[in-house]
């Protein structure tokens, strides 16, 4: 965190994490209701200082579910989730919205706040977090909207701007603390070829300036390979492949090749598990 | 065929254990949130702006459709009261009768009932589009908790912004009641305004009324921030939190009305 912004923050933390690993996933099981389907178990996962680390795998198979655990907005039934040597499932109220504040999300559509100007979006986090002066939190808000390239449309409303500006607007809050660790929940959806790269790029070109750790939950295999030091693969809630993307593109596991070739059947079925079509025929006469 | 009826019978009854169960369980939550709203209220100290943003959101959008069921209202009091009062030849208490049936009921309840119709209605669909647009949650993951940014705000004003308009409503009312008694009907300037202010006690008519409108505003605030929070986070879910927003606040006014008038009014 830039000593410009930790200095005048409300509570400052009272001992900068230095370790190495900054999130640890160690054993987790999770399922939304006691009883019900296993969404993680046994995931063990790491994200070091600095990388850029990509979760990928099909719709459903819990990546966003592993962000919500970061966030310690769901509490796994089993294991431990690690942030800077915490464990965010064992912190108090209080604690948990101080290791918050060490952490930024940007969500799959943005989630900004549509009565606040692209401005305001962005200072929401300064305002209620850092005992700013009103003139050095305009120079803060300008340089976070200028290194997402959006510095002429402070005054616009979330309403006045487009899908990728809104992630751009996002992506520039979501960093307004210069956190540590910052976590994209499928970045790429829904943008077009330009917004796409722009987007991509802006994630690796804010890590490396901030020195963060960037998490990215996605299911866009190219631009993800083109930026991410490494990349995890889930299935049936564990870890499917794991590797570097060089490392991932050469592999000839068939879960990662259906994913990367996007072929409709293999380890992962392209019909609902269930009765065969034999059964369900046979049934139906 | 008596197993049937007992299966039956045992549905039925198990149907309303969990209706009661569920209902209680629904209070009790409700009864949490509005303490922990009320807790988390003491920042607001700091940052006033924050409720007066919400005064003028809710209350000065309010301030027409306030002012001009007020002045109808007080025209229907006024012809009303006239046709009943002349059968006796007491049409110069007709200065009273509209000023204290504005100041200890019609003021507070139908400001009230607007309010919920206009203002709870917004702010159901606003906390619930906050919520299914992750809004509330965005906040959540920046360290902000949306009870203390996004609830208190708003019921403070909602508490703040009811008695006033009541009281608008009130004003208005009377001056309708006014204009049809007076200049229309004839009724005597002085013995209107005279019977009025000899009538009308200052506590136990004005005050109560008083009373009753920040009991509403509050009951109605609440129960529309309450909905919108735990709206299903889908159009249909935020559409449903709307309706219910209008049917709960209107008996709970209603309600509410009876009993503060039982304790009020009763010897």
């Amino acid at each position: 965190m830039s000593k410009a912004i930790s200095s005048h923050l409300a509570q400052p933390a009272a001992q900068p994490f230095t370790g190495e690993v900054v999130v640890a996933i160690r054993g987790v099981d999770f399922s939304y209701n006691p009883g019900e389907r296993q969404i993680l178990s046994g995931l063990n996962m790491e994200f070091k200082r600095g990388q850029v680390v990509a979760v990928m795998g099909g719709s459903g198979c819990g990546k966003t579910t592993i962000l919500r655990l970061i966030g310690g907005q769901y509490t796994a039934q089993r294991g431990q989730v690690v942030f800077e040597g915490q464990d965010i499932g064992k912190l108090s109220a209080g604690q948990l919205m101080h290791a918050r504040r060490r952490m930024g999300m940007l969500f799959q559509f943005g989630a900004l706040f549509t009565d606040l100007s692209v401005f305001e979006n962005v200072a929401f986090p300064l305002r209620e977090h850092a005992n700013l002066s009103e003139e050095l939190l305009q120079t803060l808000v300008m340089m976070k909207l200028n290194a997402v390239g959006l510095r002429n449309a402070r005054d616009l409303m979330p309403s006045q701007i487009s899908g990728g500006m809104a992630r751009r607007v996002a992506l520039a809050r979501a960093i307004a603390l210069d956190p540590p660790l910052i976590m994209y929940d499928e970045p790429f959806a829904g943008l077009d070829p330009i917004s796409l790269g722009i987007t991509a790029r802006l994630i690796r070109d804010l890590n490396d300036a901030l020195g963060s750790t960037s998490l990215l939950v996605t299911h866009d295999v190219e631009e993800t390979f083109a930026i991410a030091d490494y990349v995890y693969f889930i299935a049936n809630g564990r870890i499917g492949a794991a590797g570097t993307p060089a490392e991932l593109s050469n592999s000839l596991d068939p879960f990662v090749r259906q994913f990367l070739d996007a072929s409709p059947d293999g380890p992962v079925p392209f019909h609902y598990p269930g009765m065969s079509l034999q059964d369900d025929f046979e049934m139906r006469l | 065929m008596v197993n049937l009826v007992m299966h039956k019978a045992l549905n039925f009854f198990g149907d309303i254990g969990f209706f009661v169960r569920s209902n209680i369980t629904d209070l009790g939550y409700a009864t949490r949130m509005f303490l922990a709203i009320l807790w988390r209220s003491g920042s607001l100290l700091r940052r006033p702006s924050l409720v007066l943003d919400q005064i003028l959101f809710l209350g000065n959008n309010s301030f027409v459709i306030i002012t001009v069921s007020g002045l109808f209202v007080g025209f229907v009091l006024g012809l009303q009261g006239y046709y009943t009062l002349n059968r006796y030849g007491s049409e110069q208490a007709l200065g009273l009768l509209v000023a204290l049936s504005l100041t200890r009921e019609l003021g507070p309840v139908i400001t009230a009932l607007l309010f919920a119709g206009r203002a709870g209605t917004s702010l159901t669909a606003e906390i619930g589009l906050m919520k299914a647009g992750e809004q509330l949650t965005a906040m959540e993951m920046m360290a902000v908790d949306p009870l203390r940014r996004v609830m208190a705000p708003r019921l403070w004003a909602g508490m703040i912004s009811m008695p006033i308009l009541a009281t608008i409503f009130t004003a208005v009312g009377i001056f309708g009641g006014y204009l049809v008694g007076v200049p229309l009907i004839g009724v005597d300037t002085g013995a209107f305004w005279a019977q009025m202010q000899g009538g009308v006690d200052l506590f136990s008519d004005i005050g109560n009324g008083f009373i009753k409108s920040i009991v509403f505003g509050v009951a109605v605030t609440f129960i529309a921030l309450y909905q919108g929070y735990e709206a299903k986070p889908t159009p249909e879910g935020v559409s449903r939190a709307t309706t219910r927003t209008v049917v709960l606040s209107s008996l709970t006014v209603l309600a509410l009305d009876f009993l503060l008038t039982a304790l009020m009014f009763s010897n």
